[in-house]
Parts: C-alpha cells; structure tokens; sequence
C-alpha cells in the first residue's frame, strides 16, 4: 500500500490503483471472462428490453415461487465460482512436486482454498437449499405464499448483497487467506492487514441477514400458514426437516453474526477478545464459530434428507415407510447438533472427559441417520421403483453417504481425530457428505420439482450423463483423499516433497475433470430442455404421481398457487385426493388477497453492498452515507402501508378455465 | 386419475375451502417477531457467555471494583425500568383506542429511553477517560460489548418509537400500526429483561468478585 495524499486517502481509503490485481495475469483474465460475458448478458437484456420486465417480474417480486428461482440461479451461478477454484486447486496440488512451484502463488492460493469454501457454503449450498424450500414448502402445506413476503425478497437480496461482495474480492483487492473460519489470530489485524478478511466479515454479515430472517420467515409460514386439516403430523417430510431446519438457522446464524461482529471489533477498533495479549483469548472464536458452524452442516444436510424422502417415497409408488420415526429422526438430529460443535477441535486439548462427551453425543447422532437411511431402504422394499433421475440420484445418496457417515464417526473417535485431523481425510469426510448428501439431494430435488416450476421436465438422457460424471467423478476425486489423509497428508498445502504422493492427487485432479463434465452436462440439459420443452410438458400438473399438495395445483403453479385453499386429510394429502375421487372445482372462484410486489428489498441489500464496501476499504464517509440511507430507506418503507391487493375473480377465472381446457386436451 | 373410481367414499369429503375468510393480514407478525426476538436473545446470550469467559482477564488493568458506580447504576436501571412501566401504559391507551394518551405515554417512554442512554454514554465517557478502554483488557472489550450492544439496541428502540408516534399520528390507531406498537412492546420489555441480565451478572457479581 502506497502513501497516496491525505485528500485521496478522505476519498477512497485505503483503496488505491494498486489495490487492482493487474500484475496478477489469471485474475486479469478471469476479469476479461467475467467482463466480456457480462456485458454480454447486459447487451441482450438492453436488446430484447427486458430490463422492465425482470424488474417488475423477478427482482421486485414477493412471489415464493419467483424468489425461489431466483435463490436457485444464484446458487447454480455459484456453483461455477466455487468449482473453478476447485479445479484450480486440483490441478495446482497435482503439479506441484519435485521442487515444481506449482503455477499459483502461495498469496493465490491460500484466497482459492478460502473462497472455495466460504462460496460452496454461503453462496451455493445455502441459495440453493433455501431457494427450494422458498418454492416448495408453501406449495406443500396449501399456502398463497410465505408468511412475510416482502421479507422473504429482502432476505434473497441480502444474500445476492453478500455474494456480490465476495466476488467484488476477486478484482478489487483480495479475499483471506485464513481457511474458510477465519480463525484468529491469523484472521487478526495483525497477521492479516489486508482487506482479504474485512472482504470475508462483511459478505457474511450482510448474507447472514437475509438467511436469519429467511429462517424466521419459514418458521412462521409452517406454523401459522398450513391448510386447514394438516396437523404437524400430516406435514409432508421435506417442509418438515425444513422446519427444523429454519430452526436451527434462527438459533445458530445469530452466534456467527456476534463472533463476526466481535473479530470485527477486534480488527477495528483494536479490542482484545480472539487476541494473543491483554487477556484475549482465540480459542473463544473457534468455540463460538463452530456453536454456529456444526448446526450449519444440518441446516444444509436436514433439507436434503427430506427431498430423499419425497422422492423415495414418490418413485417406488408407496407411502413413506417410518413417517413417524422420520420426524423423530429428525427432531432428534435437530437438538444434538448442538451438543458436538467441540469435535471440531479434540485438538485444542480440553481433557479426556470433555473431548469424550463430544465424541460420544458426536456418535450418537449417527443413530438417527441410521434411522432415515433404513426407513428409506424400508419405503423401497416391495415397491414399485421407477428409476427416473431423482431416484437414481437418491440411490447414489444412499451408497455414498453412508460412507461419508461412517468416515464421521470414525472421526469422533478422539484418539483418532488426534491423528486425522487437519489432514486431507477430513477434507475427504466433509466432501463425502456435503457432495454425496447435499449436493446429489438438491439434484434429486431439482430434478423432482423442475417441471413444478417450468411446467416441463428436465432431459434425461443429459441428466443421466451429469449423473454419471458426477457421481463416478465424485468417487474418484475423494477416496484419493481418504488414503492421502491416512498417510498423513495435511490439508492447504500447496507444494509437496515426497513424489510417491503425486499418483493420488493426479487421480483426484481426474476426478474433479469428471465433475467438471457432470456441471457441463447439467448445464447442457438444461439448454436442450428448453429447446425439447414442448415435448417434455407436463399438462397434468403431477408428471410423478405425487403424494403431496404441490402436484395438486398446475405446472407452473399460478401466482396464487391454489385458487381454493385445499383440506388435508392424511399426510400424503394429494394422494389420498386422487384415490377418494377428488373433482377439481370449476365454478364459484372468488378474488383472492395478495401481497403487493417492492423494490424497496433490492434497494436496501444495494445500499447494504455500499456499506459493506465502505468498511472494507475505510472510506469513512461514504460507510456514513450509506448508514444514514439504510436507515432512512428502512423507516421509509414502513410508511407505504398499501401492500397488497386482489386478484379479482374474473382473473382466477380466466387462469382457471384455461387450465381445465389443458386438462382436458390431456384426457 | 384411474383410481378415482376404485374407491367410492360413504359421502364425499371436503377437499378444499369454497367460502374463504382471507388471513388478516398481519396475522403472524407477533409469532414472527417473537421469534425475531428469541434470536436477538441469542445474541445476547453470546455476549453473556464472552463476557463471562473472558470477564475476569483484567490485563493486570482496573476489575470491576475499581470501575463501576454502583448508585449511578441504580438511576440508570430505574429509568430503563420506568420507561417499561410507561410503555405498558402506552399499550393500555392503545386498547381504549386513544390515540393522543398513546402518543403521550410513547413520548414518556421515549424520554425516560433518553435518560438511559444518556446516562450510559455518560458512563462510557468517563470510563474511556480514565483509561479503562475497550482496548485496554479482554474484561473490559467484553464489557463494552455486551453493554453497548444493550444501548444500540435501546438506541434503535428509540428511532423506532418516535417513527411509531409519526405514524400514529398520521393514520390513527389503525390494526397496522397497533401490530406495530405490540411488536415494539415486545422489543422494549425484551430489552429491559436483559438489561436485568447486565445489572445483576455484570455489575452486582462484578462488585463481589
């Protein structure tokens, strides 16, 4: 960092032309991509003129189903960015041996094993996981929408604030270089000056805002919002572990935003609660990050473990086996997931009995996963499976994750965890079960619900080639890990000594490749859907033969999803529709109450980005100014009380009797 | 649906409403604010929790004894205390739908909030000044913390009330506004129950330690 003048320094802070990584040729290419295709993008929505339209349509919408889309296309977007580093990581262990440097430097490197996990989690597993509630759960319990709709487009806009912010770190200054936690004291100001972790603070907090509140906003809606006659055990099995899964959001996200603030003051403000001096202690923040980050794997995993469920329970045609266990399960999942957060650091060396109580309730966990996994074998046994995509992605979740499982619990082992930990083995663990049991989970669960969505099905041909790379690319790029982690390798490293090691890293490099090739695939099915999409329709509004409420209603659902609130009578309420003789009404539609669509979200999760910048770079005024807009915009906001309107009854209609046709034309 | 006529039903069950009474809009609110509420309390229990941990690392700087004005405490917890009080009066005139008492009774509030603040920031002052900074020891980063939190928290309080009286005053007691002055209700009795918290862990502990 230059000395610039004091004028420019009131200006700018510490950003400066030097903060632009110009000397750095992959970034400078990367940006030239990243630039090229943006404008790209930005021509053809200025060509076509659909910047009107995507703003009245999408960004300002406070409709569940379009924000759910869009919580989606940012996840997969993403999911490009987290996998490119992946690669790149890959492709860098794999070259770096005999007295090879490798081609990233060692300041490059530590950001891409950082991003990759803070994206991979914040920015593609959350959007994802939570864009596919937002669109499901009201579907499934009977619901118009969430119960706070306008929060609901803040909360998503929040989200986009904070991966915009982390993808700000790639061409203005840089990320951190700590690990995807940040501990300190390396997070410090002292071991780390730079804006890399102001970079990592203030994307999670912004982000974490808008998933707090996203978590409460669900909550609500299950509770208060189900159609009359679906008690809590009629609840379908995906809004169910997404219950409890907001739970644990609403009870977990508020610990990370206090450990953030406090590191924050920390680097700010030069407080003394993670530092090496005047009584700070660091091993504080690893305790309080992991309160929050244990809870955050069954945030991500509990939602998947419900898809799992729909969609066994769906393509072998029977009811869920152990619906009552499955809830239990998951209850049970719930509340132990805040009783193992120390078996992140057995290390630290708390003594035998603590590190035993964390082992052992770590165990026990496994107990209620054991549960789902036979209850799903169970819903399998003597029904009549169709291997359709999200069933094959579901039976690929099965094989995989148990040994993901059972690699955790032999981690639990404290004994054990003194020798494994920090090595490549974990890092083998950890991608075993988020790749094998959330990532297949969200396939299952995009390739289940896309016709939901578009109104037509997914290629299967294509889905099944992304399957096959992923899957086979997932095995081959992980258990390279798991004998390179018992043999001792430690993870990050970026360059290694010992050339009988390379085999294994060019292998997993393969791997990656194939899993490259699976995104590929996915992102070409999707292409040739669109283009096959007239002979991929779905009419019916239930291309599976589903069980639950959200395959009662058209593909795509209308604005207002049901244009009469349904009654459950059983839990899979749907199913039991279709086998009693349930006439879709045709007449006495009535108008219908909806919220009104806002732009004042996007515009807060804007001045929330500015404000984020500000602190980063300690450009003083501009964090005041935006401050004050925050605040100013907020108050603003609760002035407009006009925030609904009606649907008039012709409208229904006319939706309405244009669906009755389509069926009809169906038979 | 092939199956619609394996199964004939004794007599057809309602599958869905025809005659709808719309949700009243609003109608979570309280439940989602209490839930709200319940994560701040989160935040609030980390702040306990730090201070608890690392309360007692003085740096070889001034402890509890040395810092804290017990009596200033005291008017200070009176007047967060007080304004509850009169908050619960607001909430009373509310109910009789007198807009003029509610406002009144907001505005108590609001002052006695002031007084609070005021009196807080006046500690802050006079700590910073005498060298016990939040710089200073991991006990006092920890206190600061936890305290100031607590006053941002009023501070925002505060904000939020005088908007309430602007909007009552333009629209009336109309159901938005009464949702919104229950909420506020929550918020402020919330914050008095953990400033309850921070007299008696913080300052009545800190003193026997």
């Amino acid at each position: 960092m230059s000395e610039g003048s004091p004028a420019l320094h009131a200006i700018f802070g510490r950003l400066t032309l030097e903060s632009f990584p110009i000397h750095e040729p992959i970034l400078v290419v990367t940006f030239a991509v990243v630039a090229l295709g943006g404008l790209a993008l930005f021509a053809a929505v200025t060509r076509y003129g659909l910047w009107g339209y995507l703003w009245r349509e999408w960004f300002t919408s406070v409709d569940h189903k379009r924000i759910g889309i869009m919580y989606m296309v940012l996840g997969l977007v993403m999911l490009i960015r987290g996998v490119s580093d992946a690669v790149m990581m890959r492709l860098q262990q794999a070259m770096a041996f005999n007295g090879s440097e490798g081609y990233l430097n060692a300041h490059h490197y530590d950001q891409l094993f950082t991003v990759h996990g803070v994206i991979m989690i914040f920015f593609v597993a959350m959007p994802l996981v939570t864009g596919l509630m937002n669109y499901v759960v009201p579907l499934q319990i009977g619901a118009r929408d969430v119960s706070f709709p306008f929060l609901n487009n803040f909360s998503f806009w929040m989200t986009v604030g904070g991966a915009v912010l982390v993808m700000m770190s790639l061409f203005v200054g840089e990320f951190a270089r700590t690990g995807w936690l940040a501990y300190p004291p390396l997070s410090g100001i002292g071991y780390s000056p730079d804006v890399g972790v102001d970079y990592y603070i203030w994307a999670l907090q912004v982000a974490g805002v808008g998933t707090t509140l996203s978590g409460v906003n669900l909550i609500c809606t299950i509770i208060k919002m189900r159609a009359p006659g679906m008690t809590m055990m009629r609840l379908p099995v995906f809004t169910w572990t997404s219950l409890c899964t907001n739970v644990l959001i609403v009870a977990s996200f508020p610990v990370l935003t206090v450990v953030l603030a406090l590191l924050s003051a920390d680097r700010y403000l030069g407080t003394n609660f993670f530092t090496n001096d005047f009584g700070g202690n660091p091993m504080m923040y690893v305790n309080l990050i992991w309160i929050w980050g244990h809870p955050e794997v069954y945030i991500l995993i509990l939602p998947a473990f419900g898809i799992f469920s729909e969609v066994a329970s769906t393509f072998s045609g029977k009811r869920l086996f152990g619906y009552t266990s499955m809830v239990y399960a998951t209850v049970v999942i719930t509340v132990l997931s805040y009783l193992v957060w120390l078996h992140h650091f057995f290390t630290m060396g708390s003594g035998a009995s603590v590190n035993s109580f964390f082992g052992i309730t770590t165990m026990i966990i496994s107990i209620p996963t054991g549960a789902k996994i036979f209850n799903w074998l169970f819903t399998m046994y003597r029904g009549r499976i169709r291997f359709e995509l999200p069933m094959m992605w579901t039976l690929a979740f099965m094989l995989t994750f148990v040994v993901g499982g059972m690699t955790g619990v032999l981690l639990a082992v404290p004994p054990a965890d003194f020798v494994l930990h920090n090595s490549l083995f974990l890092v083998a663990h950890f991608h075993n079960v988020i790749i094998g049991g959330v990532l297949f989970g969200l396939f299952a669960g995009i390739t289940y619900w896309f016709p939901k969505a578009f109104g037509f099905r997914l290629d299967p041909t294509w889905g099944k080639i992304s399957f096959w790379c992923w899957v086979v690319g997932f095995w081959l790029a992980f258990m390279p890990l798991y004998i390179l982690g018992l043999m001792g390798v430690t993870r990050r490293m970026r360059v290694f000594d010992d050339p009988s090691l390379q085999i294994w890293f060019v292998i997993a490099g393969l791997g990656a490749a194939l899993i490259v090739a699976g995104i590929a695939a996915f992102l070409v099915q999707i292409y040739v859907s669109i283009r096959r999409r007239e002979a991929l329709r779905d009419l019916t509004g239930d291309p599976w033969h589903g069980r639950t409420l959200e395959w009662a209603t058209s593909s795509p659902p209308p604005a207002y999803n049901f244009a009469f609130t349904p009654v459950a009578h059983d839990g899979d309420a749907w199913w039991d529709m279709k086998a009693r003789g349930y006439e879709r009404p045709l007449t006495g539609y009535r108008a219908i109450h909806m919220p009104r669509n806002t732009g004042a979200g996007i515009v807060l999760a804007g001045i929330s980005v500015a404000l984020g910048f500000a602190l980063i770079w300690y450009i003083w005024w501009l964090a005041a100014l935006s401050f004050a807009a925050l605040l100013t915009v907020a108050i603003g906001h609760t002035f407009n009380y006009h925030r609904s309107f009606h649907i008039s009854a012709d409208e229904v209609v006319r939706v309405e009797d244009a669906r009755t046709r389509q069926l009809a034309v169906q038979g | 649906m092939t199956m619609a006529s394996t199964i004939a039903p004794a007599e057809a069950p309602t599958f869905h409403l025809a005659q709808e009474h719309e949700h009243p809009e609003g109608h979570s609110t309280m439940l989602g604010f209490w839930i709200y509420l319940m994560s701040d309390c989160l935040i609030f229990a980390i702040l306990f929790a730090t201070y608890g941990v690392l309360g007692a690392s003085y740096a070889a700087g001034p402890g509890p004894k040395d810092l804290f004005e017990l009596p200033l405490v005291a008017l200070n917890t009176t007047m967060l205390l007080l304004s509850s009080i009169t908050y619960g009066f607001a909430m009373l005139a509310m109910d009789k739908g007198r807009a003029g008492a509610t406002q009144a009774w907001l505005a108590v509030t609001g002052l006695f909030g002031l007084a609070f603040i005021g009196i807080e920031l006046y500690e802050f002052a006079h700590l910073i000044h005498i060298g016990a900074t939040p710089q200073r020891s991991a006990f006092l980063s920890s206190f600061f913390a936890l305290v100031g939190t607590h006053g941002l928290h009023v501070t925002f309080g505060l904000i939020w009330l005088v908007t309430l009286m602007v909007q009552v005053g333009l629209r009336g007691l109309v159901p938005a506004n009464r949702r919104r002055l229950m909420c506020l209700s929550l918020f402020w009795h919330f914050l008095d129950v953990i400033w309850i918290g921070v007299f008696t862990f913080v300052y009545l502990m800190g003193m026997l330690r």
